[in-house]
């Protein structure tokens, strides 16, 4: 393909192109049985490399080569220093080459059992795996942990690469009794189809060119394999699902939802349902930026939708064909393949992300772990490094899912830990389990914390500060309407309630204002203290007053907001015609007119209310609560 | 395989390469923007960051992308890319914020007189990180791809960073399905990579099918250049100290990469369209970033700089 083209096949050769398919892959496999060289002999035949990287190719080799005087190809994938220094792979590799027929992303993933949790990234997204197997070896440990992870991933064609085929003289016998312990081992491993070759990566043996050396193979080269396997998935046929990832809202007049189309086909006019809710409503149109008048959109592509109703829907939210909806609960059982050095503890809370949602969960109980070697089941009350168990997963929100067989991104999740962040587990759903009775919560003492945890939140007051008519009450409310909608659980504070009651005595002097705001201050330590997620609306002009009020509270749970717009802004806006009374003299010590507004100078949070809608700036803070972890409980935040 | 019989290998109803690609980006754009507190693009002002920005645009039609542009400007960019840098951002109606180490230019720093290794570490990874601090980015847009140099084929498309910015290569979160962990403590960031899975053909294909604007210093023209160590350094300003014997010689040029000048190689060539720009890229036997004298220096030397907090 690197022959110059004349102009006329030029454009012929690119409509090709960009109409190619495209197939994943990964190769895994043991340590040491060629996976690396393997990839650099696939780049190297497709004549992907470049003059520049052959050089660099061969001073590689020179200084950590493992072949002696030749290249080795393996050097071309290795590409982190730990890596050429040691001659291992650690994490995953991707390498891209095509040929006359399709285009290929490979995932070079590492064949050492500690680096397991990045083969399992690198066969996520993979359609078809090739499984090496070194000749001289056989079936290792390894070779059925891979095969193993890549079933359980719902990858269903397997081509066994039977590599180093040269340094067993080229044996018929050997391929044999090595394809017959593989088949043997994989049949309880659901693969539609599995594809023996015997190669040799380091000759290009069966890879492109078909082996003089090998004429008793009747089969195909790896290549022939690779162009012409069929790795569907027909996720059109399937019900419509879309995971929204974002709420579109540029203005009043404009709602749409943005999500990948996980499976299934949309069209304008057709009844989806909100999982979770229940609620149904029309397709009134598919947006995309340079497709006007988008009538359809199917499996895969990154589409807006807007819907006939108001509904109410967030990130988070899975839209479904009205008369095929996922399930929707939060029980259910899972295969769990554990990445993490810290085991698994039965109870603990963690963190599932499931399409767009993020939720509290814990493993209440594991089924059986699964041993590698021969697939048998076995008891266990934890989860180690690299196990694999079936277990029974609670959430603390009924999630919407599908079984992960049916739908990767419906039933495909990780688990994170809240105190390090990381990625400890990635688990695949098998089926919905209702049985709430399973449950038991742990008696704790009933702290602030206590009363939190069960409220699923970080207590906080949230307090919006800022000129009269920036916006504060119109955000506030709308933040605590998507909280509540979350299930949180709030209290709202602003002068309306306050002065009608509480503070009824206080007029609008400096010292008047000073007592409201303390008063104030005071009410939401109390509300913190119940566990509540207050929202303070209040102009509070004055620095030292909210200083006050934050040094009432616990460090992290006084967040200032910031509601900022300039006084030409607020005065042009005028809601309640304070502003003209005030500039008419008929109101005294009228902020950001006859008395100053200190704005914060650290706030945690600004909202700019001058260019961005009120709903974009309520999104933008519960976003900020949810990343500061607001919004999920913390059994290490017991005080 | 016979020419006439071939029929598409995609159907209406399958998304071709390029649609994947697309797909995949936008999705991971949007999940920046919705998980994130305060996210940030990375704009180089190349064909990458041309695309890359026009992918957010496309995520969040009609509405604006809610985040603002940051380029990282050394001072010794060349004069088109600053031109057309203010004009894509006006054309996105997105905010720009244009960012030099000043201590470094007080410094005196510059890739001749501190060689490329230490100008880049000072007026680009030490830039790039003040940028990133004073905005207390949570997150940052980078359009590198991993097709581009073997340390970046191993990195996620959440890069995890420490508060000092640093990547621990050895360490890198798993990355299932399209699931991205974008949970940090404060001061912790994430790099994020829209277009890891792209290649630098899918790139022009993409800008050739979706006509997006790129600088013109992609196209050959007639450009003054010296040949320096085998490779032509275009003049673009009094500033390039011409050696004994350097006389500025007017060629037809282009670039398959751009930086900053100094440091940035041109190719002679007579693409002046896209078509032949693509042409000229499937026939190409140098790789795309050998144009860029900063990854010559050492072996590793792109790992070392990411490690250290370069894009």
């Amino acid at each position: 393909m690197n022959k110059p083209l004349a102009p006329n096949d030029f454009e012929a050769y690119l409509d090709r192109h960009e109409n190619k398919d495209l197939l994943r892959f990964l190769t895994c496999g043991s340590v040491d049985d060629g996976k690396s060289t393997l990839i650099g002999r696939l780049l190297f035949d497709t004549k992907l490399l470049f003059a520049d990287q052959l050089a660099s190719l061969e001073r590689d080799s020179k200084k950590h080569g493992t072949v002696g005087e030749e290249m080795d190809l393996a050097l071309l994938v290795d590409g982190l220093e730990a890596e050429r220094e040691q001659g291992i792979t650690i994490d995953v590799a991707y390498r891209f080459f095509a040929t006359e027929k399709r285009k290929f992303i490979v995932a070079d993933t590492p064949g050492h059992e500690q680096y397991t949790r990045n083969m399992a990234t690198g066969a996520s997204n993979a359609d078809l795996a090739v499984i090496l197997i070194d000749a001289r070896k056989g079936v290792l440990t390894q070779t059925r942990r891979h095969s193993f992870i890549v079933s359980l991933l719902g990858i269903r064609q397997v081509v066994l690469a039977v590599n180093k085929i040269d340094l067993v003289n080229y044996s018929q016998d050997v391929f044999d009794r090595i394809v017959a312990d593989y088949r043997a081992f994989a049949a309880e491993l659901g693969f539609e189809r599995i594809t023996p070759i015997p190669l040799s990566a380091r000759y290009g043996d069966n890879v492109f060119a078909r082996s003089e050396n090998l004429p008793w193979f009747e089969g195909p080269t790896l290549i022939e394999e690779l162009e012409t396997v069929d790795v569907s998935r027909d996720l059109n046929d399937k019900p419509f699902r879309m995971p929204v990832q974002w709420v579109n809202r540029p203005n009043l007049d404009f709602r749409g939802f943005s999500g990948t189309i996980s499976s299934g086909t949309v069209q304008v006019g057709d009844k989806l349902a909100v999982a979770a809710s229940g609620r149904v409503s029309a397709v009134k149109s598919i947006v995309a930026m340079g497709e006007d008048d988008k009538a359809r959109a199917i499996a895969g592509e990154a589409v807006t939708l807007t819907l006939e109703d108001e509904v109410d829907i967030s990130r988070g939210d899975v839209l479904s064909a009205a008369d095929n909806r996922p399930a929707v609960s939060d029980q259910f059982s899972a295969h769990l393949i554990w990445m993490h050095e810290e085991p698994l503890a039965l109870g603990r809370t963690y963190l599932l992300k499931l399409g767009t949602r993020t939720v509290r969960a814990s493993i209440a109980e594991i089924r059986h772990t699964v041993d590698v070697n021969d697939l048998s089941e076995k008891p266990a009350d934890t989860l180690k490094l690299n196990e694999v168990a079936l277990v029974h997963v609670t959430a603390q929100e009924p999630l919407a899912f599908d079984p992960y067989a049916e739908n990767r991104t419906g039933g495909g999740f990780i688990l994170i830990d809240r105190l390090s962040n990381l990625t400890i587990a990635a688990g695949t759903i098998e089926e919905n389990l209702h049985r709430a009775s399973n449950v038991h919560w742990q008696a704790l003492d009933i702290s602030k914390g206590a009363r939190a945890n069960l409220k699923g939140q970080k207590p906080a007051v949230l307090w919006f500060t800022g000129l009269s008519g920036a916006g504060k009450s119109t955000i506030a409310n709308l933040v605590e309407k998507r909280l509540h909608s979350l299930g949180r659980h709030t209290y709202l504070l602003d002068g309306d309630n306050v002065r009608h009651g509480l503070n009824k005595d206080l007029g609008f002097s400096d010292a008047d204002r000073a007592e409201n705001i303390r008063r104030v201050a005071e009410t939401a330590k109390l509300m913190v203290d119940a566990g509540l997620i207050v929202l303070a609306s209040f102009i509070s002009p004055f620095r030292a007053e909210r200083e006050l009020a934050r040094s009432l509270l616990q460090p992290g749970e006084f967040v200032e907001i910031h509601v900022a717009t300039s006084l030409e802004v607020a005065e042009e806006r005028d809601p309640k015609g304070l502003y003209k009374k005030a500039r008419e003299g008929q109101i005294a010590n009228f902020t950001g007119i006859s008395s100053p507004y200190e704005a914060p100078e650290n706030p945690e949070v600004v909202l700019d209310t001058a260019s961005v809608s009120a709903e974009n700036n309520a999104e933008t803070l519960v976003s900020w609560l949810r990343a500061g972890g607001y919004l999920v409980s913390s059994e290490d935040w017991v005080i | 395989m016979k020419t006439g019989e071939r029929q598409s290998a995609v159907s209406p109803d399958r998304l071709s390469h390029l649609k994947r690609l697309e797909a995949e980006s936008v999705h991971i754009i949007r999940e920046v923007a919705a998980e994130f507190r305060n996210p940030v693009m990375l704009y180089s002002i190349g064909k990458d960051s041309s695309v890359m920005l026009h992918l957010a645009m496309k995520a969040f039609y009609p509405s604006r992308p809610p985040f603002p542009l940051l380029h990282v400007d050394t001072t010794w960019k060349f004069r088109e890319m600053i031109r057309f840098r203010d004009e894509a951002a006006e054309r996105a109606g997105m905010r720009l914020i244009a960012h030099t180490n000043h201590a470094g230019v007080e410094a005196g720093i510059t890739p001749f007189t501190h060689g490329s290794s230490t100008y880049t570490n000072i007026m680009k990874t030490e830039a790039l990180k003040q940028a990133l601090n004073e905005g207390r980015f949570d997150a940052a847009f980078g359009g590198a791809r991993r097709d581009e140099e073997k340390s970046r084929a191993k990195e996620r498309i959440f890069s995890f960073r420490t508060e000092n910015h640093g990547w621990d290569p050895k360490n890198q979160r798993p990355e299932l399905w399209n699931l991205y962990n974008a949970r940090i403590r404060p001061g912790e960031s994430i790099r994020v990579f829209p277009l890891s899975n792209w290649t630098e053909l899918d790139i022009w294909q993409y800008i050739l099918k979706e006509d997006i604007p790129i600088v013109p210093l992609y196209f050959a023209a007639p450009r003054p250049v010296v040949e320096r160590d085998g490779q032509l350094i275009m003049v673009d300003d009094d500033r390039l100290p011409l050696r004994p014997g350097e006389t500025p010689q007017t060629r037809v040029v282009r670039f398959r990469t751009l930086g900053c000048y100094p440091l940035t190689a041109a190719v002679e060539s007579d693409a002046s369209n896209l078509s032949e720009i693509v042409a000229e890229t499937l026939v190409a036997r140098t790789s795309e970033r050998s144009g860029r004298l900063i990854d010559h220096d050492e072996q590793g030397s792109m790992e070392k700089k990411k490690r250290e907090g370069y894009f």
